[in-house]
């Protein structure tokens, strides 16, 4: 008996070691270029998600803005804040693109296409990103240090037992939505 | 409510691309393997390769009439994957690595879930299934031409014309952009042909300028008796070429070689 608890005992603390220590052995931080408030843009500057993240002509989307996107507006301080100056004073005026670190980049074989799933499908950005448009800072970036991937692929939670809908972009996450949907894209929809 | 489900039925619109190649335009000049090499990041084969551990996802065979020399006449067939409407690469594949489209009619190979063991390449009559026999590299530099619409296959797997599954993506892009439901687009090697011998287009479609030239009498496809229904036609108006396309090793099979 008095073995069997120390072996449960054993177990548990082995599994809870497992749970809490493993995602800081897996998950690597890294801090971005320059912080971004995505707050005030929407909310002060009442700008759109598609006012920066925008579609091409083509259908190809744009993703992360490039640094002209900024200039557009910040060629010269228009606030007050530190994070603005060394946006204007480091990137804008020597003409040296920020180099964001995407959370919700994905492999190479991946094909994901925003025209589809905004234009033709009409899903909002927050289906799959999330409240990410309201936040006033950026997180810093997490990657697995085994796969390379962002932490965003895989999702915050490591069990990945209680997450929010817009959590994890797996390929099971995607195909989760598309069978709810009835949505069939076949491998090399999504595939390339 | 019914305009929702005719909604629904249009963006359920399926294609079935097939291709007419015209052997008597084709001048052999090899522009299309170029151009499907270049399209889909093929890596420059290592100098240990030999013919058969190499690939060419499109190949241009030369092909000799088997007549006395002076009256020997020469044509150049490209030969890709012939995206069988019944597969046998599918069938035998352990893995479910390959799939009939059934919304585009081009048969898949995802070469992630591929474990090489060359099943399909036994089973494909048309020699179309190539193995990756070494990892691929390209030279310092050489990564810059790299097509990011197509991702680089690993050492240890089987691959084969998609069709140019990249400019399909991006011709998908473009169609649900301007919000219609129109997919077309010229795969690499068609654009590539200087003689324009080379044409896709979407058999299921009957409007489609591809059917006028499928009902030409000229207008045959290889290996026809195997059932494997391919959606790759070829056009000649010479006897002795459209023969090629049922011939089989017991009755000559020395056009390769037969200089």
């Amino acid at each position: 008996m008095r073995s069997a608890i120390f072996f449960l005992t054993g177990v548990a603390m082995m599994l809870l070691g497992g749970w809490v220590g493993l995602p800081k052995v897996l998950y690597k931080q890294q801090a971005q270029p320059l912080d971004f408030s995505h707050k005030a843009h929407v909310v002060k500057a009442e700008m759109d998600c598609t006012g920066c993240h925008d579609f091409r002509e083509d259908g190809s989307f744009a993703g992360v803005p490039k640094l002209d996107n900024c200039a557009g507006c910040h060629a010269e301080p228009v606030g007050t804040t530190a994070n603005e100056k060394k946006l204007v004073e480091a990137h804008v005026t020597p003409e040296k693109e920020i180099g964001w670190l995407v959370y919700s980049k994905q492999p190479i074989n991946t094909r994901f296409s925003h025209a589809i799933h905004v234009k033709k499908a009409e899903l909002k950005c927050e289906r799959c990103h999330g409240e990410h448009g309201k936040t006033e800072t950026l997180r810093p970036y997490e990657y697995n240090v085994v796969s390379g991937y962002s932490r965003d692929i895989w999702g915050r939670s490591v069990s990945r037992l209680r997450r929010a809908s817009h959590e994890g972009m797996k390929m099971d996450d995607c195909m989760d939505c598309h069978k709810e949907k009835g949505a069939v894209a076949g491998c090399l929809g999504c595939h390339r | 409510m019914a305009a929702g489900a005719n909604e629904m039925k249009k963006t359920n619109r399926k294609y079935r691309y097939g291709m007419v190649i015209d052997l008597d335009a084709c001048t052999g000049c090899g522009a299309c393997m170029v151009a499907c090499a270049a399209e889909n990041n093929l890596a420059p084969a290592p100098a240990k390769v030999t013919d058969r551990t190499s690939i060419t996802l499109m190949r241009v065979f030369q092909v000799k009439e088997p007549a006395p020399m002076p009256a020997r006449k020469t044509a150049f067939v490209p030969m890709m994957c012939m995206q069988c409407d019944d597969p046998p690469c599918e069938h035998v594949c352990p893995q479910q690595a390959v799939e009939l489209d059934p919304r585009t009619g081009i048969v898949d190979q995802m070469v992630q879930r591929c474990f090489g063991c060359r099943y399909c390449m036994a089973a494909c009559p048309f020699h179309a299934r190539y193995f990756n026999w070494f990892d691929p590299e390209w030279p310092a530099g050489m990564e810059q031409t790299l097509n990011p619409a197509v991702a680089p296959r690993m050492r240890g797997v089987v691959e084969k014309c998609d069709l140019c599954h990249g400019r399909f993506h991006e011709a998908q892009d473009r169609a649900a952009m301007e919000g219609s439901d129109n997919i077309t687009y010229q795969p690499a090697c068609a654009e590539a042909c200087p003689a324009q011998a080379i044409r896709i287009g979407d058999l299921n479609n009957p409007d489609d300028p591809i059917q006028v030239q499928i009902g030409k009498p000229e207008t045959f496809q290889f290996l026809v008796k195997l059932g494997t229904k391919p959606k790759m036609y070829y056009q000649s108006k010479h006897d002795w070429v459209k023969r090629l396309a049922e011939r089989d090793s017991a009755n000559g099979n020395s056009n390769r070689r037969d200089a």
